[in-house]
Formats: C-alpha cells, sequence, structure tokens
C-alpha cells in the first residue's frame, strides 16, 4: 500500500508500478487535476493545505476499506500538497484487481470518500483574489 | 504501614482544576482567527463547545462559521459535545475540498 501526502508531482507510473502484481488483471487510475476555472471563472492556480497527520490517517482507513471490501492486495493513493497550476495532477489512486469491476468500483470509492472526510483543503486563485472551497455537502461524518 | 488514612482531597496532580490544549486552525478557519494554532487554559470538564464559546469573545465570528465546523479530538473526528482533556489536540476543520 502507498499513502502519502507529497508536495513534489505525483509520480503516477510509480502508483501504477505499485499495483502491477502478477495476480492482478485489471488495473484502475484516477487524476483529479487541476481545471482552468470554477463554474466559467478563469482559475490561475490551485493551493493545498492538509491536516497533514490526520489527513494520511483517514486516506490509509479509506485505502483499508476499499482493500478489505473488494479483497484487493494493492492500492496507491497521493494528494498534492502546496501550489498547483492549471492541468498537474492533485490526487492519483490505483488500483490492482483480479479483474476490473472491482478495481472500477474500489477507485471510485477512494474518491468519492476522499473527498468527504480527509482534511485536505483547496484554494482556487484568480486574476483578482482567492478563496478557500468549502462545499456544504462535505462535511465530515463523526465517525 | 504508618500512613492508614487517606488524602483529604484529590490530588491536584490527578485532577487539575484547569486543562490546556493546543487548537488548531485550518484554511478559512486560519485566516479568521489570524493564527494556526494556540494553546488554551479552560477549566476542567470542558467541552468543545466551551473551548468555542472562550474563543469567540475574541473573535465573534467564530460562532457564525461554527455549525458548518467539524472537530477533531487527537486526529479522530468527535462532536462538539465531547469532553477535552489536559493535553489534547483540538483541530477546528471547515467543510473539507480536497481531491
Amino acid at each position: 500500500m502507498i499513502v502519502e501526502l507529497t508536495s513534489d508531482p505525483i509520480d503516477v507510473p510509480r502508483l501504477i508500478e505499485h499495483v502491477n502484481q502478477p495476480s492482478n488483471g485489471g488495473i484502475c487510475t484516477f487524476l483529479g487535476v487541476v481545471r482552468d476555472n470554477a463554474e466559467g471563472r478563469p482559475v490561475v492556480k490551485l493551493g493545498y493545505e492538509a491536516y497533514e497527520s490526520m489527513a494520511v490517517a483517514q486516506m490509509r482507513t479509506i485505502v483499508e476499506e476499499a482493500m478489505q471490501r473488494w479483497d484487493l492486495d494493492a492500492v496507491a493513493l497521493s494528494h498534492r500538497t502546496g501550489e498547483l497550476q492549471i492541468g498537474e495532477a492533485s490526487v492519483a489512486i490505483a488500483v490492482g484487481a483480479p479483474h476490473r469491476a472491482e478495481a472500477f468500483e474500489a477507485c471510485r470509492y477512494i474518491i468519492d470518500t476522499l473527498k468527504t472526510r480527509v482534511p485536505i483543503w483547496k484554494k482556487e486563485f484568480f486574476q483578482d483574489g482567492a478563496v478557500w472551497v468549502e462545499p456544504v455537502s462535505s462535511q465530515p461524518s463523526t465517525q | 504501614m504508618a500512613e492508614t488514612k487517606p488524602p483529604p482531597s484529590a490530588s491536584p496532580a490527578e485532577a487539575p482544576a484547569a486543562i490546556s490544549v493546543r487548537v488548531l486552525f485550518f484554511a478559512s478557519l486560519a485566516d479568521l482567527m489570524g493564527e494556526r494554532r494556540r494553546n488554551l487554559n479552560l477549566p476542567a470538564g470542558s467541552t468543545i463547545a466551551d473551548a468555542l464559546r472562550d474563543m469567540a469573545t475574541d473573535v465573534p465570528d467564530l460562532a457564525v462559521r461554527a455549525p458548518h465546523v467539524s472537530f477533531a479530538v487527537n486526529e479522530a473526528f468527535v462532536t462538539a459535545d465531547a469532553p477535552l482533556s489536559d493535553g489534547d489536540e483540538l483541530a477546528l476543520i471547515p467543510p473539507v475540498s480536497g481531491g
């Protein structure tokens, strides 16, 4: 298992290599990348801040949940911190599974769950200012 | 043993009258508070809600934001009625937006 926060560009081939194991017949990857607009308003860059120790612990818990639920033996999850330019990957997931269905489902579970309960925050920088993105639907539930 | 009488009151070392917690602020809440962490002294038995009331005396907008904030004590999500202990790390977690 790879679970990490990094201030460097995510090394996606390394994540794929980690889950490319002989018993697996499919690898599903997901990349979240920096979009050049927020609902049409031009974005010049993003910044990510994390409660690092808790974020890594929550990411590890989510990966362990997925590995148990879909009986996986290899998952990699990496999330960026700091400033990112348009097109850079902010998050990368690689899931290896014996068959594709589990790989797709586990990958989707990991990104959807990460967005609800991992303490990481995104700041959108515009030409004339910046705002923290705080979706009201993303309130972490009490565990 | 010579000393058989119990002490007249609980030892201060075992039941402190006051606790100290480290409070962490992130993202928009760090902007609001103008700092990323502070040490807060509270009466023993205080909850997170008590800590919020204490800090809102400096920064009234914190009380406005509180309904949309989640809380973690020592990196585990808890609710605002959770009790605090001496040495706890309390994180105020605005709505998350990773990914």
